[in-house]
């Protein structure tokens, strides 16, 4: 399934803009001086006259999106998400998520993948943040070709949405032909042992985990769960029932993340074990992307193993 | 300004200050000093200056009002609902569970609120965002912002006004309600924000400082942001909290608290007087 093309979800982010600009005039995209690496900066080469930079202001940025909003315009806020989710939360809470108005963020470097930057600007928490505000929906495509799709299904959705895109080059995962639904997670990968349900650039990896476990004897599922929010309860209660252990796998914090999500919906419907892999409760630290992956543990080898722990809690 | 004008300015300030005191009272809780401070420009707004339609609270082309200051909300519920917007009587539902009047604005539920708000500093972005919207769009309306003096200590109302002067956002006007308090005592005893409009003019606004009960005043204020065709305009309005009630003039205790049943009919006393007195 995954194939040798690897690009960044931010890059996806910035192409998708453009197309989306080109269908529509009403889309405006704004940024707080990180355009280039937002790749909004896409959108301000096409359509400068409809992009607007409000500097290194992120609680104005989501103010003025707001604004925009209100004035009838679909509106695209970007930053790290680090600043979008973190330093702008209270904005993004009340002036966008309150009011239900129509602002999309698109908040880039997510996670521990930002790499060299260190702690302060990888966030693990922004899942968390933004699934507590009643009415965001929250996006974490995997690849390049759901990133262009959650762009395209966050300017047809009428209200926020939150979408969680990375820097780093990730595998492509999904063929052409792939078909985007928000509130909808997909089977990849049959199994009857356990599930793996995975977002983000964690997809790819518990693909590879499923394969791994395939050759001990373990049959693995596989669920890729785009959206944290709504989050989709039949395909967990489902995989639950049939498989009797889940393992969720994200690239953030394992408290309050796809793991807090996919808990609340099993421990009230069909209890069976879940483990959870993701960051621990500590901060990042400095070091090329890939390096950091795997000293958190955020690869197929960890899934697997925390799968097999998963299977043996089975009554 | 003519005198008959004036007066029914002043009327309807009255009135708007009444259904401040009973949306207070009846909720046992609100924020009466704020709210009575900007009475008289909300009447100035609403009468004068903006096009607002209350058949028709959602009008593309409307004038909007971003009350920054949220907390002021009983004085724009009071204007609205004297504008006709909703029901005068329903001023008494004022933070009751089975209303729809929140105790801060809510653009969901309150019809002609133009931006929800309460949380100090957002609202002048939204308006900031909007006033953008309308030049984006070529279109003519003009957009209104009331923020308090004590919300200018938020960081975040200075990078709006940073990004209005550079935008030269000329169709939006930021009308200061500068009483001089804040929960926690005076501007000076808390963290003074002045000189305020000096403040501004350094962010590339236009200014201008005025009384806030003198509708003379509030007039040319209001026309000289109008003329000014590339910038936006901060008017510095120098208010008494609690205005038109004696006991709550300048007494910061005001702030926060709701009048028990004495000290409201004391106030609706007052209030009523003054009125018998504007309509003799």
């Amino acid at each position: 399934m995954a194939e040798a093309i690897k690009c960044a979800t931010r890059e996806a982010y910035g192409k998708a803009l453009v197309e989306l600009g080109e269908q529509n005039d009403k889309i405006l995209v704004l940024d707080a001086d990180l355009a280039a690496a937002t790749k909004t900066g896409m959108f301000k080469k096409a359509f400068p006259e409809r992009f607007i930079d409000v500097g290194i202001a992120e609680s104005n940025l989501m103010g003025v999106a707001a604004g925009l909003a209100a004035t009838g315009h679909i509106v695209f806020a970007s930053s790290f998400a680090m600043f979008a989710a973190g330093r702008a939360f209270e904005q993004v809470r009340n002036s966008i998520g309150y009011t239900h108005l129509n602002v999309k963020i698109g908040a880039t470097h997510a996670g521990i993948s930002v790499g060299e930057d260190g702690a302060s600007h990888q966030c693990c928490e922004d899942i968390a943040l933004m699934r507590s505000i009643p009415g965001m929906v929250v996006l974490n495509p995997a690849d390049d070709i759901e990133a262009r799709a959650c762009v395209f299904a966050a300017a047809e959705h009428d209200g926020p949405v939150y979408m969680r895109f990375g820097r780093l080059a990730v595998p492509r995962v999904f063929d052409e032909n792939y078909k985007f639904e928000i509130g909808k997670g997909a089977v990849l990968r049959e199994g009857t042992d356990v599930t793996i349900v995975a977002t983000g650039l964690m997809v790819n990896e518990a693909l590879m985990a499923a394969e791994t476990l395939q050759n001990e004897g373990v049959s693995a599922r596989v669920v890729n769960m785009a959206t944290i929010k709504p989050i989709d309860r039949d395909i967990l209660i489902d995989s639950a029932k049939k498989t009797g252990a889940l393992v969720t796998a994200e690239e953030h914090s394992v408290l309050g993340g796809l793991g807090g999500a996919v808990t609340e919906v099993i421990c009230e419907t069909v209890p069976v074990p879940v483990l959870r892999v993701g960051v621990e409760d500590v901060f990042g630290k400095s070091g090329p992307a890939v390096e950091l992956l795997h000293i958190y543990g955020l690869d197929a080898a960890h899934i697997a193993e925390k799968a097999k722990q998963a299977v043996a809690l089975k009554g | 300004m003519e005198q008959a004008t004036k007066k029914a300015l002043q009327i309807f300030a009255t009135k708007a200050r009444m259904g401040v005191l009973d949306g207070v009272y009846h909720a046992k809780a609100g924020h009466p000093g704020g709210s009575l401070s900007i009475c008289d420009v909300l009447s100035y707004l609403y009468n004068i200056r903006m096009h607002v339609d209350p058949k028709n609270p959602k009008a593309s082309d409307r004038d909007r009002l971003v009350l920054s200051k949220g907390h002021a909300a009983p004085a724009l519920y009071a204007a609205l609902a004297l504008k006709g917007f909703f029901p005068v009587e329903d001023l008494k539902t004022l933070r009751k569970a089975d209303s729809y009047l929140q105790g801060h604005p809510n653009m969901d539920k309150v019809p002609g609120v133009d931006m929800s708000t309460g949380s100090l500093g957002q609202g002048i972005s939204a308006a900031v965002g909007m006033a953008l919207g309308a030049k984006l769009d070529k279109a003519g309306y003009r957009v209104y912002a009331i923020l308090g003096d004590g919300e200018l200590q938020e960081g975040q109302v200075w990078e709006a006004a940073m990004f209005a002067g550079n935008h030269k956002l000329s169709n939006l006007t930021a009308v200061i309600d500068n009483n001089n308090l804040q929960i926690d005592g005076t501007m000076d005893e808390v963290n003074a924000p002045y000189p305020i409009a000096e403040k501004f003019r350094a962010f590339n606004w236009n200014t201008v400082e005025i009384d806030g009960h003198d509708f003379d005043a509030i007039e040319s204020a209001f026309a000289a942001a109008d003329a000014c065709k590339d910038k936006p305009t901060a008017i510095v309005m120098k208010t008494i909290k609690g205005k038109g009630v004696s006991y709550m003039e300048n007494a910061v205790g005001w702030h926060g608290s709701a009048p028990n049943t004495e000290q409201y009919e004391q106030a609706m006393s007052e209030l009523n007087a003054a009125l018998a007195e504007l309509e003799a």
